[in-house]
């Protein structure tokens, strides 16, 4: 698992000077991702679909994503931090992370032409 | 058939003893009096009870005429959930007309019988009649009408009625029976008639079908009085059915044909849209000239099967991108176009913006302006088209070629040719990054839209297939991993986005495939299933050979994103938009559902790599003439 670098979380002001941070959480962000809705329109493994884009694996940087979450004004409703916490959204960012990257193109008969 | 009848009138004294000792139980009446009156013992017992002897029919019912004039028609099937407002013509089509041409179709719900019509239709390219019981079989038959209406689908609707209130039975037959009938559908139906004798309903029938199938083609109704069925043909009666001569379909106006062809011809990007464009193979065929003669780009919405998937010139997947680069879009036989140009958010404030560049000309070719009723509004929001021609575009498709083949100048045949390598490789880009899109949750449980699509097509590839279920509830996938290149590979959806319409209408598109040998595959939602789950039974008991795949996402999905949405806008929380929108707690158990009925079939499957083996389990079934089922547990989309 691939944990969020803290200079990332810094810059998108998720830290909070004297408050003690737990490693971001892959398991948490997990359940996060099905309980606040993300799997709905990004699939149980960000893979995307019609009515949302991949967002997995190797997300958009935490800065990036964290600000389009919170301030997307398209199809995807924001999330004001009083629905996802700053916490939350670490871990969820975790888990997208820790999604491993899919087989090869060439290695997957079916889609072949 | 004398064993018949002996066998009816040992059944029926049977009945009859179990119907006595029934009254004998009924409740006795509460002392104080209810609010609602039950049925009379006399209105109870019309209903339930085994009709009384009738007398002898005098001559020749005038059912078996109105079976006449169906089969004059070529109609090879009657759908309907038995009734006693058409028992008159019911029993003469299994009996006189021998339940063949048309056979009787024993439907669970007039719903089912409508969208087996529906499904029937778009595969065999002539309509199947369904029967239904008066207001209350009506009300049943009025959203799979509605889906057909939009869709643009005819459907020879047969309406039970009693016109003479002193030939109905006291009781229900009252509460079955209404002045007119017909104006419970008339809003989403192209024509109705009462016919007053059996010399108009021949008439009427045979009005009724051409009316039906001609573009746009659209449902009717003909309601057969049952005084007629059950009275005779009167002695010396001179009775004839009109000849059907089929109605050529309306073309583009020339001189409008010949300006949309200039502004082709000289578009440096023009961009054509299709949606419910191709009626018949032909369809196919005339858009894949068109858009070779211009080397234009094709957007397929898929309200039909409309162009070949693998052909160059397909870039249905980069409609946003080709839009907004167009100088000339043709918007053929379009439901939307006003939403085929612009963009619109859904959000706190409702916006829209142009997704054409200015300038930019609007063709339209389609039966839209034909036929318009006011109260629904399938009409879709208004589009100020540059060159709006009224005409059946596949019927207008062979005029605007030849114009465009005679506009053509040299030096611009040498542009257009031009334009053709960019398009391939576009095309195969295009291709490419949708099989690597596939590859993305390849593994995941529950199984990916994509990997159960990828896996359908690796089991069905090598054989005559037909695609009979919508797939953008799937993210289209079918469409982005499939060759899909012949008129009955795909039919489009439901029309009017009705739920309830996926099962019968595939299992009605399955009867039609039957007869050319195909495998009819149907990728099943399980929302839609629940509404329907009696056309399971229907195509058991008619042995029509259905592969049906789940996906079973357990939810009524969309309608949870948009709960999730709305939460999340009035910062309440999204994580209870799963209450009312989901299909859990209990999970359905879709493959005893189907056992149920018995049918074939295997599941829940969670594990993708169960799927192949599971799917040459179920294929080789339908092979052999049965309809079967997978339940396979999906992720959302």
């Amino acid at each position: 698992m691939r944990c969020v670098s803290l200079p990332a979380l810094a810059v998108a002001g998720i830290l909070v000077a004297g408050t003690a941070q737990a490693e971001p959480s892959a398991a948490n962000g997990h359940m996060l991702f099905v309980k606040v809705g993300c799997y709905q329109c990004h699939g149980y493994q960000g893979q995307g679909g019609a009515a949302g884009p991949r967002i997995a694996p190797d997300p958009l940087p935490f800065d990036g994503l964290a600000a389009f979450v919170r301030t997307s004004s398209g199809e995807m409703p924001p999330y004001a931090a009083t629905i996802l916490s700053d916490g939350d959204l670490a871990d969820i960012y975790a888990y997208l992370q820790s999604i491993p990257r899919p087989p090869a193109l060439a290695d997957v008969p079916l889609l072949k032409q | 058939m004398e064993t018949m009848k002996v066998d009816r009138r040992k059944f029926l004294a049977g009945v009859a003893g179990a119907g006595a000792a029934s009254t004998v139980a009924a409740p006795q009446a509460a002392a104080a009096a209810p609010a609602v009156k039950f049925p009379s013992a006399a209105a109870h017992a019309a209903e339930t009870l085994v009709p009384a002897a009738l007398p002898a029919s005098p001559g020749r019912p005038g059912s078996d005429f109105m079976v006449d004039v169906i089969r004059s028609l070529g109609i090879e099937y009657i759908a309907a959930n038995p009734a006693s407002s058409f028992r008159g013509l019911q029993e003469s089509i299994v009996n006189y007309g021998g339940n063949a041409k048309p056979e009787f179709l024993t439907c669970m719900h007039e719903e089912s019988s409508v969208a087996m019509a529906h499904g029937y239709f778009k595969i065999a390219g002539k309509p199947m009649a369904v029967l239904c019981h008066g207001t209350v079989g009506l009300q049943h038959a009025s959203m799979a009408l509605y889906n057909a209406w939009c869709d643009r689908v005819p459907v020879i609707t047969i309406l039970g009625n009693i016109v003479d209130a002193t030939k109905r039975r006291p009781g229900v037959e009252w509460l079955h029976t209404a002045q007119d009938v017909a104006a419970i559908v008339r809003d989403f139906t192209k024509w109705d008639d009462l016919p007053g004798s059996l010399q108009h309903f021949a008439e009427s029938t045979v009005r009724a079908y051409k009316i039906a199938t001609t573009p746009p083609m659209e449902p009717v109704v003909i309601v057969a009085d049952g005084g007629l069925q059950e009275g005779p043909i009167n002695d010396g009666e001179s009775l004839t059915i009109p000849r059907l001569v089929p109605t050529a379909p309306p073309q583009g106006e020339a001189g409008a044909v010949r300006e949309a062809a200039r502004l082709l011809a000289n578009a440096e990007a023009p961009v054509i849209v299709a949606d419910r464009l191709a009626r018949t193979p032909q369809g196919i065929k005339l858009l894949v000239e068109l858009a070779e003669t211009l080397n234009a780009p094709v957007i397929d919405q898929r309200g039909r099967m409309n162009f070949p998937t693998a052909h160059y010139l397909c870039h249905s997947e980069r409609a946003r991108a080709l839009i907004g680069q167009a100088d000339v879009i043709c918007g053929l036989e379009l439901t939307d176009y006003w939403g085929t140009v612009n963009a619109y958010a859904d959000n706190h404030e409702r916006t829209t913006t142009a997704r054409t560049k200015a300038g930019a000309k609007l063709i339209s070719i389609g039966v839209g302006d034909l036929y318009t009723k006011s109260n629904y509004q399938d009409f879709e929001r208004f589009a100020a088209v540059d060159v709006p021609i009224a005409g059946d575009g596949e019927a207008t498709l062979p005029a605007l070629i030849e114009a465009v083949k005679a506009t053509l100048s040299s030096e611009r045949r040498a542009a257009i040719a031009g334009r053709a390598e960019a398009m391939r490789k576009a095309h195969a880009a295009m291709r490419e990054r949708q099989r690597m899109d596939a590859t993305y949750a390849w593994d995941a449980s529950p199984v990916s839209t994509a990997r159960l699509s990828a896996e359908l097509w690796g089991a069905i590839r090598n054989e005559d297939w037909s695609l009979v279920s919508p797939d953008n509830f799937i993210s289209g996938w079918p469409h982005r991993l499939w060759n899909m290149e012949k008129h009955h590979h795909f039919i489009g959806g439901s029309g009017g986005a009705g739920v309830g319409y996926g099962l019968p209408a595939a299992v009605g598109a399955a009867l039609a495939n039957r007869a050319a040998g195909r495998l009819t595959v149907n990728i099943q939602a399980d929302g839609d299933m629940m509404y329907a789950p009696g056309a399971l039974w229907t195509a058991v008991h008619h042995k029509i050979p259905l592969l049906s795949v789940m996906h079973n996402n357990r939810a009524y999905h969309q309608e949870t994103m948009h709960l999730q949405r709305l939460g999340n806008r009035r910062n309440r929380g999204v994580d209870r938009a799963v209450i009312g929108t989901t299909i859990t707690n209990p999970n359905v158990d879709y493959a005893k559902l189907a056992q149920s009925m018995g049918m074939w079939a295997e599941g829940p499957i969670e594990n993708p790599a169960d799927l192949a083996p599971a799917l040459a389990r179920a294929v080789a079934v339908v092979k052999r003439g049965e309809p079967a089922l997978l339940d396979v547990v999906t992720q959302p989309r």
